[in-house]
């Protein structure tokens, strides 16, 4: 596979929707150890609303699709996470505009355009304890893999492993920003819920690449 | 504790939560169509500064029962313990923009930073005059210094009265603007928590105390405080938070204030009135007097036990505002 099309994207942000809903009480779980436990369900609440306008939604590039899924996060979820998660899509969905497919060029730069939008808005930087610690190595997987000559599917195997590594080093760090900060040193030894839901949503996006093309 | 509360689908919560609302109080507000936002009834006034306030929901009766005559204008809702998004906030404006510009005043939180200032971007393209006031007043969430760091909490009470009253004198927004945050200005509060709350949308308590246990400093959705003792009495407790309070602005001799006393949602009046007989005492002793007390539910937590002090420094200028009439679902100054 070289690139992805507006098919695979559809599928597979339907993909992430179904499963941030399977996740919502580990994301929940990992909230309520240093915040006030409703991450899971502020993003099931979103993504309920993303995969119901996705179905209808017959937009022809991923530009759309993507705003689509960033403008409805951030009117329906509200708190930190729809905005936070709302402004990754509706950045990453500018560096998509147009685009009825894209390649690993186009990921590497929808992915740097989703992280500095998400960064000028909550202003968390690497360390900080926030989805950017999940989100920063992903952007940085697909760079290298696009630099590498990677195909699609390599690439975001890779970013799926970065968020995911990304993720677990949070649970070393003290938070700098959001609710959790106030927790000081106990928030030591817990993953931080946002980087948890990036690592969800990689792992949805290199898993349905994977799928045959009939399955989507 | 396990969750016991009379709801329907937890999902459902916070949208039948301000349908009632806006059924229960018909002549003063009215629900926004499309979100859960209510404006009073008369909105758009003709000439007025508007007042949009909002926040989380769960800490009835801000922020919906503070919308009347002489009060806000407009309150967004979030979920519960979560800003609104920048569609409610945007919505509650446009509703209630007479053209004379707009105030948003709100609560120190991330989740509410973020959603009112990308609102307030909104409106402004739209070429609505809009400007926004922060209420900071927890002592405990950031030292001093740090002010701009710190939450709000109950000192919404008195800042809303004094703002929506100086709103409703129809003066300019520079002069709302500045009567406000000089409210705000001397605006310090601190509470204690003895039990935790749950959360509709998990069904879970949000932190842990034990049942002998108290937390000085706690915050409204669990954030820890300063100190965790075992549970005092109703004077000790505040002879360990009034002095936090004092310290800090600093109030002193001669000062005057108005005094808060808060109950978090699952406490007593009587705990309330037993704690302000003893803020009362200590404030005659610091030479500080008292232009009005509030003694009441103003910003709970849910069912958390518990109950937060908050002085108001007042001159002439906001003892004036705070006396003026208002009419709003939760409190009726004749």
């Amino acid at each position: 596979m070289e690139t992805l099309d507006v098919r695979y994207w559809r599928r597979a942000l339907l993909n992430v929707a179904q499963a941030v809903e399977e996740e919502k009480e580990r994301l929940c779980q990992l909230d309520g150890a240093i915040g006030d436990g409703d991450h899971g369900t502020s993003m099931a609440r979103g993504f309920r609303l993303v995969a119901a306008r996705l179905a209808s939604d017959d937009s022809a590039d991923v530009g759309a699709l993507l705003r689509t899924t960033g403008t409805t996060l951030i009117s329906a979820v509200g708190g930190v996470t729809g905005i936070v998660f709302g402004t990754f899509f509706t950045s990453a969905a500018k560096a998509a505009a147009g685009k009825t497919e894209t390649g690993t060029a186009e990921l590497a730069e929808m992915f740097a355009a989703g992280l500095r939008g998400v960064q000028l808005r909550g202003k968390a930087k690497p360390g900080d304890k926030s989805m950017v610690d999940a989100l920063a190595p992903a952007a940085e997987a697909l760079r290298e893999a696009h630099d590498g000559g990677l195909t699609v599917q390599e690439a975001l195997d890779l970013a799926e492993r970065a968020a995911r590594e990304g993720m677990e080093r949070t649970r070393g760090m003290k938070a700098a920003v959001g609710r959790a900060r106030y927790q000081g040193e106990k928030a030591i030894g817990h993953i931080d819920p946002g980087a948890a839901s990036v690592a969800v949503i990689l792992a949805a996006l290199a898993r349905t690449a994977a799928e045959p093309p009939s399955g989507y | 504790m396990a969750m016991k509360k009379l709801i329907n689908d937890p999902m459902d919560a916070v949208d039948e939560l301000v349908e009632g609302f806006a059924l229960a109080n018909e002549r003063l507000v009215r629900k926004h169509p499309r979100v859960n936002a209510v404006m009073r009834c008369d909105a758009p006034v003709a000439g007025k500064v508007a007042v949009v306030i909002g926040g989380g929901a769960g800490h009835e009766p801000l922020f919906l029962e503070y919308v009347g005559p002489g009060m806000a204008d407009a309150a967004a809702h979030g979920q519960v313990f979560a800003a609104p998004s920048p569609d409610v906030i945007l919505a509650a404006v446009r509703s209630v923009s007479s053209g004379n510009g707009v105030m948003l005043l709100y609560n120190n939180y991330e989740g509410d930073r973020l959603n009112f200032d990308m609102a307030q971007d909104m409106a402004r393209a739209e070429g609505i005059e809009v400007d926004t006031v922060l209420i900071n007043d927890e002592v405990a969430s950031a030292p001093r210094g740090q002010e701009a760091q710190r939450r709000g909490t109950t000192a919404d009470h008195v800042v809303i009265k004094i703002a929506g009253a100086a709103a409703e004198t129809k003066a300019p927004l520079d002069e709302v603007l500045r009567i406000t945050r000089k409210a705000v200005a001397g605006a310090r509060s601190l509470g204690v928590g003895l039990s935790s709350c749950t959360l509709p949308a998990t069904g879970k308590e949000i932190f842990e105390i034990a049942d002998d246990e108290m937390e000085i400093g706690m915050g409204l959705h669990g954030e820890p405080g300063v100190e965790r003792t075992k549970l005092l009495t109703a004077d000790e407790t505040m002879e360990r938070v009034l002095p936090r309070i004092l310290d800090d602005l600093p109030y002193g001799d001669g000062d005057e204030v108005i005094l808060v006393i808060n109950g978090y949602g699952g406490s007593t009046r009587m705990e309330m009135f037993i704690v302000n007989r003893k803020l009362r005492k200590m404030l005659a002793e610091a030479g500080i007097k008292v232009h009005a007390t509030e003694v009441g539910e103003f910003c709970t937590s849910q069912e958390m036990k518990g109950i937060s002090v908050t002085l108001v420094k007042v001159d002439d200028e906001l003892k004036r505002y705070f006396d003026m009439p208002c009419q709003c679902p939760c409190y009726v100054k004749p």
